[in-house]
């Protein structure tokens, strides 16, 4: 798991490899004979676009791709801290496995998705680099803020940009902490 | 039911794990193979030919040394000036009781949890409101920024774990504060710094959104490697490239986990 979290820059560039129109992910479909599938997929108005690099679709892709370890981990230690014995005893009375993590599980690992959830979507939020290199040209939140700064030369419309995920991030926090997300980091 | 469960996860499960550790470390291994490729216009799959050529190439590249050489330093300083300082907020932290101890330990812990451009836009308008040029520090000071905290935890799960009746003991067998550090705070220490450092090395090396902000007109790897991907001039090279740093940060990471393995928060990368 660890070396994920080095070599962002890099794994981005794997995925610009891998979506493009002649890469690995339109070879797999074309060689396989559901070419048409992944056509009918880019052919949807928002999220698609002319191959798969140059859309939203592929954008999301590469943000799970990037952020999943930082969603995995916490969810890993918040399973570990989750006592066998409940598990057993949700068994001895008689709930099936689908009933024991609906209601056992489940709701024990909830901070630990909730703790994974923070890093995902603050990560997202603020990131500009993935969706200027995979997907279309409408503007995400922090490309504003790069552009701004840097070609535009505006700083202070820049900092004023970064407010917007500085409040949704403190609103983020406020309800993470209340499902008691903290004490799962 | 129960030996069942016992017996290990179910079938369904082990598939959804390998096809997630799949997900996760497929996409790095078509680097490799790109870097070996004979087409350079296009990401074609599969690879028309094989070829080593590209190797030979990107060594001839000066601009590529010098990105390589930049980063190289900004992240031994970087590294440096985070040992110091993560070591000293840690030895404060850890132990003593005083009024804004809890806001000192977010504030420390601010950088990694906020988003890359917050902190990158901070950096650069405080650099353009007091003048300060940007250049070889201002990069620095943004890296350590972060980097700081990845000492700290190391050190603080450390320092949690040792004794602090050693202190006291040393105390009394008459050694002087100084003394204690060189003699037995540090040694204790040792590999958590060692481990710290070498993640504070890697995430500098690697860092990319806080430096567009604070670089100016200087090229670190990163900063190379999104040039071309923004603008691709000679894309095998870049592949090359590309494989020379996941083989780089790859072995102090490596290193740092084996060194710290069974601790707890030892990691404590990038959040």
């Amino acid at each position: 798991m660890l070396p994920l979290w080095s070599s962002y820059l890099v794994r981005v560039y794997a995925w610009k490899l891998l979506l493009a129109k002649e890469g690995v992910v339109n070879w797999v479909f074309a060689e396989s004979g559901l070419g048409w599938m992944l056509n009918a997929l880019l052919a949807i108005p928002v999220i698609g676009g002319p191959s798969l690099s140059i859309s939203t679709l592929g954008t999301f892709i590469v943000f799970v791709y990037i952020w999943l370890p930082f969603m995995i981990l916490p969810i890993q230690a918040a399973l570990e801290r989750v006592p066998q014995s409940l598990i057993e005893a949700s068994a001895d009375l008689g709930a099936r496995d689908a009933a024991t993590f609906r209601r056992v599980i489940f709701p024990l690992a909830l901070p630990g998705i909730v703790a994974g959830s923070i890093f995902t979507f603050s990560l997202t939020l603020g990131d500009y680099i993935i969706p200027g290199i995979i997907g279309d040209s409408s503007l995400f939140l922090g490309q504003v803020v790069f552009l701004q700064q840097g070609t535009a030369g505006n700083v202070p419309l820049a900092a004023a940009f970064t407010m917007v995920p500085i409040a949704v991030m403190a609103v983020y926090l406020a309800i993470a902490k209340r499902m008691g997300a903290f004490d799962a980091l | 039911m129960r030996s069942e469960r016992r017996g290990g996860a179910s079938r369904p499960l082990i598939a959804g794990a390998l096809a997630g550790m799949a997900f996760l470390h497929v996409p790095m291994l078509f680097i490799f193979l790109y870097a070996f490729s004979s087409e350079d216009q296009t990401y074609l799959f599969p690879p028309p030919g094989l070829t080593t050529k590209w190797f030979g190439v990107a060594w001839e590249r000066p601009d590529v040394w010098q990105a390589i050489r930049l980063s190289l330093e900004v992240a031994t300083v970087t590294t440096a000036l985070a040992l110091v300082l993560g070591t000293l907020a840690a030895l404060a932290l850890a132990r003593t009781r005083f009024f804004g101890r809890e806001a000192v330990s977010l504030l420390l812990v601010l950088p990694i949890a906020l988003p890359g451009i917050v902190t990158g836009i901070a950096l650069r308008s405080a650099y353009g409101l007091s003048g300060i040029p940007f250049g070889f520090w201002t990069i620095v000071v943004g890296h350590a920024t972060f980097c700081i905290v990845v000492v700290y935890n190391n050190a603080v799960a450390r320092l949690r774990r040792t004794s602090p009746s050693l202190v006291e003991a040393s105390m009394d067998l008459g050694a002087d504060a100084f003394q204690t550090l060189r003699y037995v705070l540090l040694p204790s220490l040792g590999t958590a710094l060692l481990a710290g450092g070498m993640l504070a090395f890697a995430l500098s090396f690697d860092e990319v959104i806080v430096t567009t902000f604070t670089a100016g007109q200087q090229t670190t790897l990163p900063i190379w490697m999104l040039q071309e991907l923004v603008r691709p001039r000679q894309r095998p090279v870049t592949n090359v490239v590309a494989v020379v740093i996941v083989a780089l940060t790859f072995i102090p990471i490596l290193a740092a986990y084996y060194l710290t393995r069974g601790e707890e928060h030892a990691s404590g990368g990038r959040l």
